[in-house]
């Protein structure tokens, strides 16, 4: 995705989904860095309303492992949403198996980061996701 | 205990006599951090002890290992993302067009590190050039150091090696799960020749390249060994051929036969006729 350019006017509106406070404050950091607005959700569902709620985000940032409605649920119920379908859906999460990393494409996430993961690590990824590659 | 002046010559002794390269005084530090694991491993003290024992014995074993250890460079796949889509959306389909006849294509990565790079290449072609697969290939990384070409072989990356860069859509379709590892798909593995290269040295008897990758590795040489290098370089390169350089490198002041390209926002070399 085109990451944010220093002195533009609109920020680009990243959310980051977690149940885990110090994960979430992690990734804000990372993305507040490079001049997202952050916002954060607990679970899918939450996730869900806060997009309605802000008319939509560029960048997602997916846990798997949630409660109420967990990261793949997530994927799968926003890309039924056509207004949505330019949002950058990036998997941040402890699964490492190639299945998940799979499944988690096919129900239309465009990145899979494993954890423990950088600041370089956000970044690549960020850079390469529709970069055409 | 940190090294001295006197075991820092030692070092910048051994890495110019067996790789040609300046390591610069001030460059301690990368002396520290690089040798600490391989003194460790071959039980000494410190940085300063292991460098003494190869001052003493320089037929050790460890000569071998302590210059690999300064000559490896950090990479990862897709670095710095443009050379690969410039291949993609403009060199490999202009070479497809110039080569339509004759279906053959050279390539050579040198100083291919971990593999990263040679293999990012090789996927890329894969994923965009299947019909690449009819063509006559002959696909060359080259390092300087066994150690690292042996991993190059292998294939195989830690989670945080394909973390780095590795869009995820590659990994499914170009690796398989090795226990906690991942490892290349053997047909990609079978692309690439893995082969020991000392760039201050002759090239072997390779046929003539289109395209060649020398990313992030001059800069460890004197400006005479660089320009020997990209001199030997270009006439190991079709006439219309292309040359990576890293990013903070150029041809310019160093050897001047050759002509700047800009694609996108990367710069590629091309020899002057």
């Amino acid at each position: 995705m085109n990451l944010p350019e220093q002195g533009t006017t609109r920020r680009p509106r990243a959310l980051v989904i977690d149940d885990s406070r110090a994960v979430r404050s992690i990734i804000r950091q990372i993305l507040a860095d490079l001049s997202f607005e952050v916002h954060e959700a607990e679970d899918g569902q939450q996730a869900l309303a806060k997009i309605d709620e802000l008319g939509g985000v560029d960048l997602a940032t997916v846990d798997w492992n949630m409660p109420v409605m967990n990261g793949l649920q997530f994927v799968e119920a926003l890309r039924t949403k056509p207004e949505h379908a330019g949002t950058c859906l990036v998997m941040v999460t402890t699964e490492t198996d190639m299945d998940y990393v799979r499944r988690a494409l096919e129900a239309g996430a465009d990145e899979f980061v494993m954890k423990p993961f950088t600041r370089d690590v956000i970044l690549d990824k960020l850079n390469i996701a529709g970069s055409g590659a | 205990m940190p090294i001295d002046s006197s075991e820092f010559a030692i070092l910048q002794g051994l890495v110019s006599k067996h790789a040609a390269i300046v390591l610069d005084t001030g460059k301690e530090y990368l002396a520290e951090s690089r040798l600490t694991p391989v003194a460790r491993t071959a039980g000494c003290a410190s940085v300063a002890e292991l460098l003494r024992r190869v001052h003493d014995d320089p037929r050790s074993p460890l000569v071998g290992r302590v210059v690999e250890a300064m000559t490896t460079n950090e990479t990862s796949f897709f670095r710095d993302m443009h050379p690969f889509e410039a291949l993609r959306t403009t060199i490999i389909p202009e070479l497809m067009r110039a080569r339509a006849n004759e279906r053959s294509l050279n390539l050579w990565c040198a100083a291919a590190s971990s593999g990263q790079e040679p293999y990012t290449v090789a996927m890329t072609l894969l994923e965009h050039f299947p019909q690449l697969q009819q063509w006559k290939l002959r696909f060359v990384a080259s390092d300087i150091a066994p150690a690292m070409l042996a991993r190059c072989r292998e294939g195989r990356y830690s989670q945080l090696e394909v973390n780095r860069g590795l869009p995820a859509k590659y990994l499914v379709k170009y690796f398989d799960k090795a226990g906690a590892e991942w490892q290349l798909k053997p047909h990609v593995r079978s692309m690439i020749e893995f082969v020991e290269v000392n760039l201050a040295r002759p090239f072997p008897a390779w046929p003539q390249m289109d395209i060649v990758f020398m990313r992030n590795v001059l800069i460890y040489f004197s400006l005479e060994t660089k320009r020997d290098i990209l001199r030997r370089v270009r006439k190991q390169m079709r006439p219309d051929g292309w040359f990576f350089l890293g990013g903070s490198e150029s041809t310019l002041n160093v050897d001047d036969k050759w002509t700047r390209v800009q694609l996108d926002k990367t710069s590629v070399y091309r020899p002057v006729p």
